[in-house]
């Protein structure tokens, strides 16, 4: 698995898509803190940039890279390897080349800014982290599409609507159940409808550390608790890590009983 | 200024009249080894305008009822120690009566009265200064007195709940009080006004109170000015008062559903000046707020930065810095009397053409955002959403929900420095 994985990763790490990934992330980050020296706004304006288009790209690149890589699954399928090793080596060095260009190109600007003198640097770490498992998701996700669908123009669309769903429309649907059941007792759900959604779950991660004042203006018990301790930042981290292992846990299962 | 004036005044007399007596009086020295034990006997034995000097030892005595002039100088802080019983520690009922360096310690907690380490009784010319007050109910207790200081004291409390427990420095119908550099921890309020005028608050710190930091009730014309209240219920609460001046405090980390740096409510004609709110849950709440003037204060990470309710008229918010706050500014009211012009705003996203460091574009500081909270207040888990910034966005370009007439037409591009 792991020379599937060093094979995949160098394989990515030397493509174009991948420097412009970088260069995409390093020129906006750059840019960013060019425009305002003030690191904490800068946070919050990229957070809503990776939390948008980390998905995105994820789901389109894993999309792409299963669908063009096929011929060389293909070969390696006719080799003695598990069929588990070749799909997850494959899926982590996807997902391994995708992290190192998002994190360099954060990490290089920021540096430059002196993030770790500041003491911002755990907001950073956050919308890193957030940024990672995202990455990570949502690649899996895609993966999982391209494994159910031959037909690359149908596994592209449900890839898409999928990241359309969950980062746009699941909030305005959310949002309407809120306000439309704003007669009934609405926290439990609302934490639980966040949970259902990776997206806002990394945003609730951020908030928990950057807007935690405005968190706490709600009167409720359940909010409250869940807010006012490490625990919210526990328990969202753990919903995380459980959407990542779902993904995986598929890719497995479905690979281990695909007729190619 | 005049209260300052009045201040030096009432130094001046306090010190001349106390070096007056102090020639022509006797002076007794109190402790364990000396010819006097107790602080009570010292008491009922020097004459009036003398001093005691009690030396470092613990005393355990009745309520100290001073009923002269008197200096009372503690040397190495000596204990007086109530042991939580139900009874007063000290009860100033003279005029002209100062205490210096003591610790005071353990006065009972009662539901029935209002017990206090110190209290002066309808006295006036009385300094409490440099002592330590450790689990009082009430620390200095002021009723009905005037012309008095309360300076460089630390005062430290036990406080478990609102109903069993008293204020830091309680003042109930006083004037011409000065209030300076005192450290109150742990109390229900920090500094307590009611019917007091003329007073001054300088330079206080105070913080992990369960209620307010500084509370005034019905009290006109005083100031605070350089204070800092920190993780309180609430940073400070003006009721009810009129012609109060806020100058150069500082109000963090007040977090909770009800929790504000400031809470105005029923004020008038006020000053809030050079203050800084930052990470407060809502950093001014007001509400039936008038004519009050809010100039060059630093509003940074707050929840809410000004959350105004109805009945607010003729307020004056200029010259501000709203630095990433979660919300600007709340308004639940849909006719606006009052001016927002000429702030920076974090958030503002126009431009400057004609260089004047001016935005070009008005900015909107009440959002739709704003306007669903308030409704549901649930829907704060979408905050910052993608979606969230797309209805804010179309809001912005047609406004049907939040106030129209709410913006400020002369937004600073740049952080304002004063």
């Amino acid at each position: 698995m792991l020379k599937i994985l060093k094979y995949a990763f160098f394989d990515l790490i030397r493509s174009r898509w991948s420097y412009t990934y970088f260069l995409f992330y390093f020129i906006i980050t750059f840019s960013l803190l060019y425009l305002s020296a003030d690191l904490s706004k800068v946070i919050i304006s990229l957070m809503n940039i990776i939390l948008v288009l980390s998905p995105l790209i994820a789901s389109i690149f894993g999309v792409i890279y299963y669908y063009n890589s096929r011929e060389f699954t293909e070969l390696l399928l006719a080799q003695p390897i598990k069929r588990s090793n070749i799909f997850i080596g494959q899926y982590l060095g996807l997902v391994f080349s995708l992290t190192v260009s998002l994190l360099l190109g954060l990490l290089i600007p920021f540096a430059i800014y002196g993030i770790f003198y500041n003491s911002e640097i755990w907001n950073f770490v956050i919308l890193i982290i957030a940024g990672v498992f995202l990455t990570f998701i949502f690649a899996g996700f895609s993966y999982n599409i391209a494994l159910h669908n031959e037909n690359k123009i149908k596994g592209f669309g449900f890839a898409i609507l999928i990241w359309l769903l969950l980062a746009v429309a699941y909030d305005g649907i959310f949002l309407l159940a809120l306000v439309t059941f704003s007669d009934y007792p609405l926290e439990k759900f609302a934490l639980f409808a966040t949970a259902l959604n990776p997206i806002d779950l990394s945003r609730i991660l951020i908030l928990l550390k950057l807007d935690i004042s405005a968190l706490m203006g709600y009167t409720g018990a359940v909010f409250n608790n869940f807010f006012g301790a490490a625990k919210g930042m526990i328990i969202s981290g753990l919903s995380l890590f459980f959407w990542t292992i779902i993904p995986l846990a598929m890719i497995i299962r479905k690979s281990s009983k695909k007729d190619f | 200024m005049t209260n300052i004036l009045k201040s030096v005044l009432l130094f001046l007399l306090l010190s001349f009249g106390f070096n007056n007596h102090f020639l022509s009086q006797d002076t007794i020295y109190v402790c364990s080894a000396c010819e006097t034990k107790t602080i009570t006997s010292a008491l009922n034995n020097v004459n009036s305008g003398g001093t005691i000097i009690v030396k470092e030892g613990v005393y355990l005595e009745k309520t100290l009822i001073i009923k002269k002039p008197v200096n009372l100088i503690g040397i190495n802080y000596p204990v007086i120690d109530g042991k939580n019983q139900k009874k007063e520690l000290i009860v100033i009922a003279s005029d002209s009566v100062s205490i210096d360096g003591f610790q005071i310690q353990n006065v009972g907690h009662s539901y029935i009265e209002d017990l206090a380490g110190v209290r002066v009784q309808r006295k006036k010319y009385f300094s409490i200064t440099n002592n330590i007050f450790y689990n009082a109910m009430y620390a200095i207790y002021l009723e009905y007195c005037g012309n008095g200081i309360v300076s460089n004291n630390k005062i430290i409390g036990n406080a478990k709940n609102e109903v069993s427990s008293g204020n830091g420095i309680h003042a109930w119908y006083c004037k011409n009080l000065h209030i300076e550099n005192n450290h109150i921890e742990k109390h229900r309020d920090g500094i307590y006004f009611e019917f007091v005028k003329n007073s001054t608050i300088i330079g206080n710190i105070s913080k992990n109170n369960l209620r307010y930091g500084l509370h005034f009730m019905f009290s006109n014309n005083d100031n605070y000015y350089d204070n800092e209240f920190i993780n309180n219920g609430a940073g400070v609460a003006v009721m009810f008062s009129k012609e109060i001046e806020m100058y150069r405090n500082v109000f963090a980390d007040n977090w909770g559903s009800s929790s504000y740096g400031l809470l105005l409510k029923e004020i008038n004609d006020a000053k809030i000046m050079h203050n800084t709110f930052t990470k407060n849950t809502i950093g001014i709440r007001v509400e039936g707020a008038n004519r009050i003037d809010y100039l060059q204060n630093n509003f940074i990470g707050n929840g809410w930065g000004i959350k105004i309710s109805g009945g607010c008229y003729t307020n004056k918010i200029n010259k501000n810095n709203f630095i990433a706050n979660s919300f600007d500014l709340s308004l639940q009211s849909s006719s606006n009397d009052n001016n927002f012009d000429g702030n920076y705003w974090s958030s503002y996203s126009g431009y400057d053409l004609n260089r004047d460091k001016i935005g070009d574009i008005p900015y909107r500081p009440v959002k739709m955002f704003n306007y669903i909270v308030n409704r549901t207040p649930e829907t704060m888990v979408l905050l910052r959403s993608l979606f969230i910034d797309i209805i804010n966005f179309s809001e912005k370009v047609s406004p049907v929900f939040t106030p129209v007439n709410v913006f400020d037409s002369k937004p600073y591009m740049k952080k304002i420095i004063f």
